[in-house]
């Protein structure tokens, strides 16, 4: 629905495909998968089978399997949760701040990323039950009295949590549903066989008629316009899990920005490792260019030189405070027991984004490839250093501890990623990764006299 | 579509400019029951059909205000229904709550949002012919008539430069 055309056909601006090649090219995508994409769904699923053997394992054994020491109640499930939750806020910032602003070149990964965004959400949301190790009563989140008519505490940042990460799942489900009805409609007809039942189905009566559109467009718009501070007090939401409890590391009031772009950061990074290969085994070449690349790797550069300079004013504040747990907890980050962890964080978020500023690497999709991953690997080490490292090293020494996580938490995170590429390659061969309408959109639909309309 | 396909006229369109001036021209006519299909949603297209703005965003208001509205009587009264006193402090803390109003705000705001569109599409559903090229690259009108005033449509579309004029019996 962006408005702003895309600039005259040049050498650098090949012409404009037409809407029946933009139809076809993204159409082919779908359809009958080949081996390798069942080599690599029987890999992806094989690890989501261990990972399920372990989280069994664990609910027949108790917590007692995952590594947890005292103090450190908090560990890789709760890291995992807040790094998924994080993965999860590209995928609005594209399609509802990036729509809300009109720039046009979001058509074009926008889809994948919000794919990436419900996704993502859904294998956050597993975290916090296998955390609470009985499953089975997961439901005590939901506001209901217990048998004592006590209703849950609305000034925990908890339930806030529940709250906020189940609006963002129902949300960012409706919007790419939203999203998704026009496509679905162009794929119905030219779908054959059993798809065409399916995508009939699915495409919901969509024909393209003016008075959709009509409602469509307006409703889209409001969508984009509630997501967008949605998108921002998600994450801040899920700071302050951590920022209103007075754990030194902690109890910071930089919380809520530094996790909201921390989650972007790790957001557009997500985005840059999926669509490099999805790109180029869907040919997409022609829809996703260089250009698209450079503009991400814009945003991965502002939300890390943002990630950077929190993780500067934490030391600094810290230091500057003259609080002496502060100023304890985060010199043990740097050279405490998990000195190894913070530093991983420090180079792939606040270091290695800075070669960002150079054009080359920009426009260099291997590097930023590598890059991406690099800043994943940083952003669940984020998580870890803030949420564990804290707790092993909090007021007093002699509760002081060390955690070290078992083969349990190892295996259930794998088996979140699992999860998580499942859902994103069942996705990929059923429904187009690339907007076929919001594509159109951004070419001029053809005229046959040349003046501009009034 | 369940409804049985009236007889008419439809016709496809290659550019943007015909088809707005076809339906100019038909609404000069008199003609207010077409039905218009475009691959996507054009400003050209709307402005020609002249639609008064969409009722979705009073879905998207009053869903919003009642998120709200809920938000703020729940977090109140749960904690009014069993009250934790802690040291002569109000017992419903509102600030805190803040939170709470502003999640169900979006999320009845957004349910409302889409339930206005499925709502309003269904509405004002017209049965009409349909060619699969107008999710891909046609923009698509059709006009209900009988038989008499067949051929005046037909030539209407024709002059305006239908790249295809079908007759629908």
């Amino acid at each position: 629905m962006a408005t702003t055309a895309r600039p005259e056909p040049t050498a650098a601006h090949p012409p404009h495909p037409t809407y029946h090649e933009v139809t076809r090219d993204i159409a082919a995508t779908l359809g009958s998968p080949k081996r390798g994409y069942f080599v690599l769904m029987g890999f992806v699923l094989t690890v989501l089978a261990a990972g399920a053997l372990a989280l069994l394992y664990q609910v027949r054994w108790g917590l007692g399997v995952a590594g947890y020491t005292p103090p450190v109640m908090w560990g890789v499930y709760i890291t995992t949760f807040v790094f998924w939750v994080g993965i999860a806020h590209s995928g609005t910032l594209i399609s509802a701040i990036l729509y809300l602003f009109r720039s046009a070149w979001r058509t074009a990964v926008y889809r994948t990323a919000e794919a990436m965004t419900v996704f993502a959400v859904m294998t956050a949301g597993l975290f916090p039950l296998i955390h609470v190790g009985r499953l089975w009563y997961a439901y005590w989140l939901v506001p209901y009295p217990n048998q004592r008519g006590l209703w849950v505490n609305f000034k925990s940042p908890l339930v806030w949590d529940v709250f906020a990460v189940s609006t963002y799942f129902t949300v960012s489900t409706l919007f790419l549903l939203v999203g998704l009805v026009p496509d679905v409609a162009s794929i119905r007809d030219k779908a054959t066989g059993w798809r065409k039942k399916f995508y009939r189905i699915t495409a919901l009566g969509w024909r393209g008629t003016d008075q959709q559109w009509r409602h469509y467009t307006k409703a889209y718009l409001y969508m984009a316009a509630l997501a967008t501070p949605l998108v921002l007090s998600v994450h801040s939401v899920v700071s302050w899990d951590f920022a209103m409890s007075i754990v030194p590391g902690w109890h910071a009031t930089i919380f809520a920005p530094y996790f909201v772009a921390g989650a972007i950061y790790s957001g557009v990074a997500m985005v840059i490792t999926l669509i490099v290969p999805l790109r180029k085994v869907f040919r997409l070449e022609r829809y996703i260019t260089v250009m698209h690349f450079e503009n991400l790797s814009k945003l991965l550069l502002l939300t890390g030189m943002i990630v950077g300079y929190a993780y500067g004013m934490e030391y600094f504040i810290a230091w500057y405070s003259g609080n002496p747990f502060e100023r304890a907890s985060f010199w043990n980050r740097a050279f405490g027991d998990y000195w190894w962890a913070t530093w991983t964080m420090i180079l792939c978020n606040g270091v290695l984004p800075l070669l960002l500023w150079f054009p080359k690497v920009r426009r260099s999709i291997p590097a930023l490839f590598v890059m991406s991953l690099f800043v994943n690997l940083g952003m669940w080490f984020e998580r870890f250093v803030i949420i564990v490292v804290s707790l092993s090293f909090e007021y007093e020494p002699y509760a002081m501890g060390h955690y070290t996580p078992s083969w349990v938490d190892w295996t259930v995170l794998a088996g979140s990623f699992a999860w998580f590429f499942m859902w994103f390659l069942l996705f990929a061969k059923n429904f187009p990764t690339v907007s076929i309408t919001e594509v159109k959109e951004i070419i001029p639909m053809p005229r046959r006299r040349k003046e501009a309309p009034a | 579509m369940s409804a049985a396909i009236p007889s008419g006229v439809l016709a496809g369109f290659r550019h943007v400019d015909d088809a707005a001036h076809a339906i100019r021209e038909l609404k000069a006519l008199g003609y207010d029951d077409f039905t218009v299909y475009s691959p996507v949603p054009n400003h050209e297209i709307a402005d020609a059909v002249g639609h008064r703005i969409s009722p979705v965003r009073t879905w998207t208001l009053v869903g919003g205000l009642t998120g709200f509205g809920s938000g703020l009587l729940m977090t109140m009264w749960m904690s009014l229904d069993y009250p934790v006193v802690v040291g002569g402090k109000p017992i419903p803390s509102v600030i805190p709550y803040i939170v709470i109003m502003f999640e169900l705000t979006i999320l009845l705001g957004a349910l409302a949002t889409v339930t206005g569109l499925v709502v309003h599409a269904v509405k004002n559903r017209r049965a009409a012919a349909y060619d699969p090229h107008f999710t891909d690259d046609q923009i698509g009108v059709f006009v209900p008539c009988g038989a008499e005033r067949r051929t005046a449509v037909q030539q209407l579309f024709q002059k305006s430069g239908a790249e295809e004029v079908r007759l629908e019996a």
